[in-house]
């Protein structure tokens, strides 16, 4: 009985652990159906690029009006935005590629945010600001990130099949719909930003998209259906947010990297042992042709 | 006279700096069967990009019988296609539903019967719940195929569909094709086979970068602008006079 409580006690015990829990538990329902069609996508990349890229607004928020919400919300979206918009020109009119256009981009956002709060703040604020701090999440932040999960939930529900149908195959609903395919894409990076924005109050600029991505990842591993994959996804990352804090109570780690650590190995055992493109799978299958 | 479905003005197509077309013009007939041959970057899947809407012409007009405009399928060339999504035949083919469905309309039973009659006329019936992943590449044309069935449209755009297939399943194919144009649809369809061409395309259009010409098949075979002999790298547009 007593083990069962261990379970437990944290989330009774500490309203800190209730609402890390809330916060955690909001982004994996929001941010992990996102993180299959990213995957899908192939836009993994591009997220990540994207995370890093919020840190100079961020920090421009910082550096203007402290560790605010509003403000560093605010420069966190533009900064992403300007990136994005950055990309989007480099790639178009001159030979980089999108991925290399990205990588040019985050590194330099992220060397511009970390110089920029090294004027002003200290190294507690910087790795505030570059890996979160779940623990430390207030109201006001919780119904960001409520808000910002619900509305992900609200709008992939409405597009889902538009959504499914342009990743798949982008002209098809360019055709059938007449040129709404290039706004179905604009609120996906949308969502895409909201959820990055949300999951850098809780994760950081640098692992914000881990409980998007790597739990969607986990999931491919395990069906081919990509109906099924949607709420896996979001099933492994309340998993990992659950045992993340857990682990992060009981045996003193920082609570971020805690969780993207137990999302992250789902990942690499789905990898293994999935029924599904796994190791397993492909020697299974070596067998049966041998 | 009845308007043409597509009728193409001097159009202009443009990527940045790359001019995929020039001054392109030509009218297709309802109904009319027409292949699109050229060398490769002759600006093919650029033109039928432009008649499905997908780009718009940077200079020149095109115009659509406007009871058209809604009634266009058009099928990429396989690459541009993300071939290991997770979805079943049957949810593939399903997604020619979409303009009837919408977003949220849900699919009845009478849908599945349709899209699996749809299957059936690509022998992809037993297959239904097989992954798309584990499809053939002749398969999965014929599965495109039988999207199509259900798209049901006026104007039929082919971008390379008989690449890489056998000689059965593109036999399989044509027939299709050909039920398609008995039935009055317009169909649009590049190529480099100019076997196929002349055994199955009445009409051609002919392109470089510039149209080079368009009409009747077995005319541009006579006026040698389409032969045997000739390979398709070797088409070229002929450089212009210069004046005075």
């Amino acid at each position: 009985m007593s083990e069962i409580n261990l379970l437990f006690d944290p989330f009774i015990d500490f309203a800190f652990m209730r609402r890390a829990l809330a916060a955690a538990f909001a982004l994996s329902l929001g941010g992990a159906p996102l993180g299959v069609f990213m995957m899908l996508r192939r836009m993994t990349l591009v997220g990540d690029a994207l995370s890093h890229a919020l840190l100079p607004g961020v920090a421009i928020g910082f550096l203007v009006a402290g560790l605010s919400l509003g403000a560093m919300t605010i420069g966190g979206v533009c900064a992403a935005f300007i990136v994005g918009g950055m990309a989007v020109f480099l790639t178009r009119f001159t030979h980089l590629k999108e991925d290399s256009a990205f990588t040019l981009l985050y590194l330099l956002s992220l060397g511009i945010g970390v110089t920029l709060i090294s004027l002003k703040g200290s190294n507690t604020n910087l790795l505030h600001l570059l890996f979160g701090n779940i623990l430390a999440i207030d109201e006001a932040t919780l119904g960001l990130v409520a808000s910002i999960s619900v509305l992900s939930l609200f709008t992939i529900a409405i597009f889902y099949r538009r959504f499914v149908i342009e990743g798949f195959d982008s002209s098809f609903l360019g055709v059938v719909s007449r040129g709404t395919e290039s706004w179905v894409r604009q609120i996906f990076f949308m969502l895409l930003m909201l959820n990055l924005v949300a999951a850098f109050q809780a994760m950081g600029t640098l692992m914000a998209l881990g409980l998007m991505i790597l739990p969607a990842i986990a999931s491919r591993f395990w069906s081919h259906n990509i109906n099924v994959l949607m709420p896996m996804a979001a099933c492994l990352a309340l998993v990992s947010s659950y045992t993340g804090l857990l682990l992060s109570f009981y045996v003193s780690l920082p609570s971020g990297p805690a969780i993207v650590l137990v999302a992250g190995s789902m990942g690499l055992v789905s990898a293994l042992i999935g029924p599904v493109g796994s190791v397993r799978a492909s020697l299974k299958e070596n067998q049966q042709e041998g | 006279m009845q308007t043409p479905p597509i009728l193409l003005e001097n159009v202009s197509v443009s990527y940045g700096p790359h001019k995929a077309l020039e001054n392109i013009s030509g009218t297709f007939q309802a109904g009319s069967l027409t292949a699109v041959a050229g060398p490769n970057g002759a600006g093919k899947s650029s033109l039928l990009k432009l008649i499905a809407g997908l780009v718009r012409p940077r200079k020149g007009r095109i115009t659509l019988a406007p009871e058209m405009r809604d009634k266009i399928g058009y099928l990429p060339q396989s690459s541009a296609i993300a071939r290991d999504y997770p979805l079943s035949v049957m949810q593939t083919v399903c997604i020619g539903f979409w303009p009837e469905l919408g977003d949220i309309a849900a699919i009845s039973s009478s849908h599945k019967k349709r899209a699996l009659k749809a299957l059936e006329q690509v022998d992809l019936a037993q297959m239904k719940d097989r992954q798309i992943g584990m499809l053939s590449g002749g398969q999965f044309q014929k599965l495109l195929f039988a999207r199509l069935y259900l798209q049901d449209p006026q104007i039929l755009l082919l971008d390379e569909p008989f690449a890489s297939l056998d000689g059965e399943t593109t036999a399989r194919l044509i027939g299709i094709l050909l039920d398609w144009h008995k039935k009055g649809k317009t169909i649009i369809c590049v190529l480099h086979d100019l076997l196929l061409i002349k055994k199955y395309f009445p009409d051609s259009f002919l392109l470089a970068g510039k149209c080079l010409g368009t009409g009747h098949t077995h005319v541009l075979f006579e006026k040698n602008l389409l032969s045997f002999d000739l390979d398709m790298a070797e088409i070229i547009a002929p450089k212009e006079e210069k004046k005075g």
